[in-house]
């Protein structure tokens, strides 16, 4: 049997995570097919078959999954899981919707968060907010799993000719419908993907002073990230959440400005690999793992910052 | 309108957990435990819709050893009419947790059922899709603000590109996020109120469901430590640092 895995996309464009849960699914010595759901997204389907790791594309063009509601998506992955031992996605608020709804349907336990893939049934996940892994085996015929992307490497883009194959929309229960989605437009890299993030907590004290954070963040080329805190005051959105609830990030450099460190917070960040706290209580637990600790005030240090990467004569991109 | 909520017992989201020496789990003996910090959030929705007189009744419910019930308590403190505590020892998977919920759902015959989007013990986020899938109900997931229409209700979701918004059929799920609300304190005489309200009991074996586990834990670790960092004494030395000794900027 194959690997059935659920591409995440836009319509327009396959979203990146796609190709880390395709590197995941690799680890599982089996043929590779992606199941694209959505409306209008024939150009997505070419992407898809250029990924070399893919052995087949299932293209389902309906206007049912245009917005890839759960209720709409479920019937056609249950179908078309019949086929597949493996169903996978990503661990994010795409995969994480509708997973859970096909693995209850097959009568799945499904396994959340996988950060690393031993065998087809042998898999590691994090559990009380990465505090500990479990290692476990799934004794389910068939395995509903969700990949923690950024436990995986992209998978290389380009150079495949996968087959795509149309396939059939399934009946929708009309239950739900679309309204809008308000996504917030950056310049900046993608909190997820970026090399360089920078962060910061309650200790900014208003969005207003995030200006400090963002002209640093586009010196380094950087993703802004926040604390829950941050966000809860509504200094900033919650698409900038870096968390157990929220997004976890695995970046080279990650500066927490103004971030005490609590438990929930370092779920999502502590994996990066090099962690820099800026924070003026020397007693704060992001310090424990900071790789580079600077007490100070951050209204002090942040525009020092500046001024001091104003002075390098080079910046890596 | 009658609304069900499922709370969960979990270690507090403050407590610093320990991982057995021996492998087999996280140690919970002399812990402190408390509600799953979004079920306070889908507690206090439900109490809300109750006090603008849009919900007539909130049953709270949850799965778990006798003292779980703690935290039935505590939602009926908070607002709650009636209580159920379905009994069960060790630990149950998402997937029997929503078989037992859908139970549960059939002989209160709610319209609306609010959970918490993810336990912070397990953190498998699974259960709500769970118990809709099995209910054939629609989801309102990661929801941060609930607006209730006529014959429908309309959910903004935190998504990772930011905010959607969807409209659901009722009955419906709804797993609520932090943001939803700000959850309150019970109140004194609330809580001495709440040890009058019913709850009531059930076990888990009684129920007809199969919950029986399909994910065997085989180990529990720590997850590796990292190296023991330094503290620099300026801007200067940290930049310095940065491009000549880990060589990331």
């Amino acid at each position: 049997m194959s690997i059935l895995l659920i591409a995440e996309h836009n319509n327009s464009n396959l979203k990146v995570f796609t190709l880390n849960a395709i590197t995941a699914a690799s680890k599982i010595n089996q043929e590779i097919h992606v199941l694209l759901a959505g409306s209008k997204c024939e150009n997505v389907a070419k992407e898809i078959s250029a990924i070399p790791l893919v052995k087949k594309v299932l293209y389902c063009d309906s206007p049912n999954y245009e917005n890839f509601l759960a209720e709409n998506l479920t019937p056609l992955i249950v179908k078309l899981s019949e086929s597949y031992s493996h169903i996978i996605a990503s661990a994010n608020t795409f995969g994480k919707n509708f997973m859970p709804r096909v693995a209850a349907l097959l009568d799945v336990s499904q396994i959340s968060d996988v950060i690393k893939i031993y065998s087809e049934e042998e898999f590691l996940r994090p559990i009380y907010a990465g505090n500990a892994f479990a290692k476990i085996k799934s004794n389910d015929k068939k395995k509903c799993i969700s990949i923690r992307p950024t436990s995986f490497d992209p998978a290389p883009a380009t150079g495949g000719s996968a087959i795509i194959e149309k396939v059939e929309a399934e009946n929708i229960p009309n239950i739900s419908k679309f309204i809008k989605r308000e996504e917030t437009k950056s310049e900046r890299p993608e909190l997820g993907t970026a090399r360089i993030v920078i962060s910061g907590g309650r200790g900014m004290q208003s969005g207003e002073n995030f200006k400090l954070i963002n002209s640093i963040a586009d010196k380094l080329n950087a993703a802004v990230g926040a604390s829950r805190a941050a966000v809860d005051a509504g200094y900033i959105g919650n698409d900038h959440q870096v968390g157990q609830t929220g997004k976890v990030v695995v970046p080279d450099l990650y500066i927490a400005v103004g971030i005490s460190g609590a438990i929930q917070h370092l779920a999502g960040m502590k994996e990066s690999k090099v962690i820099v706290a800026i924070n003026k209580d020397g007693e704060a637990p992001i310090f424990s793992i900071a790789d580079y600790g600077l007490e100070a005030d951050l209204f002090e240090a942040l525009p020092q910052f500046l001024d001091e990467l104003n002075k390098l004569n080079t910046i890596q991109k | 309108m009658k609304i069900l909520v499922a709370v969960k017992r979990v270690i507090d989201y403050n407590v610093q957990i320990r991982v057995k020496e021996d492998g087999s789990g996280v140690n919970t003996d002399n812990v402190k435990m408390s509600t799953n910090p979004p079920d306070d959030n889908a507690i206090e929705e439900a109490v809300r819709l109750k006090e603008s007189g849009k919900a007539k009744e909130i049953v709270a419910v949850t799965i778990g050893e006798e003292k779980a019930q703690e935290t039935v308590r505590k939602a009926l403190a908070v607002g709650a009419d009636k209580g159920i505590h379905v009994k069960s020892d060790g630990y149950i998977e998402p997937l029997g947790i929503a078989k037992i919920l859908k139970k549960i759902v059939e002989n209160e015959k709610p319209d609306l059922v609010f959970l918490g989007k993810q336990a912070i013990d397990d953190d498998c986020n699974q259960t709500g899709q769970m118990l809709a899938a099995l209910l054939g109900w629609p989801q309102g997931t990661f929801a941060s603000k609930i607006e209730h229409k006529d014959k429908f209700i309309e959910v903004t979701r935190e998504v990772d590109e930011g905010l959607e918004t969807i409209q659901i059929n009722f009955p419906a799920i709804i797993t609520c996020d932090l943001r939803l609300n700000e959850p309150r304190f019970a109140s004194l005489p609330n809580i001495m109120k709440a040890k009058k309200k019913p709850i009531e009991q059930l076990n888990a074996k009684d129920l007809g469901v199969d919950i029986s586990n399909r994910i065997q834990q085989l180990k529990v670790e720590e997850p590796p430590k990292r190296k023991s960092g330094i503290k620099v004494g300026s801007v200067a030395e940290l930049v310095s640092k940065l491009k000549n000794e880990a060589k990331v900027i």
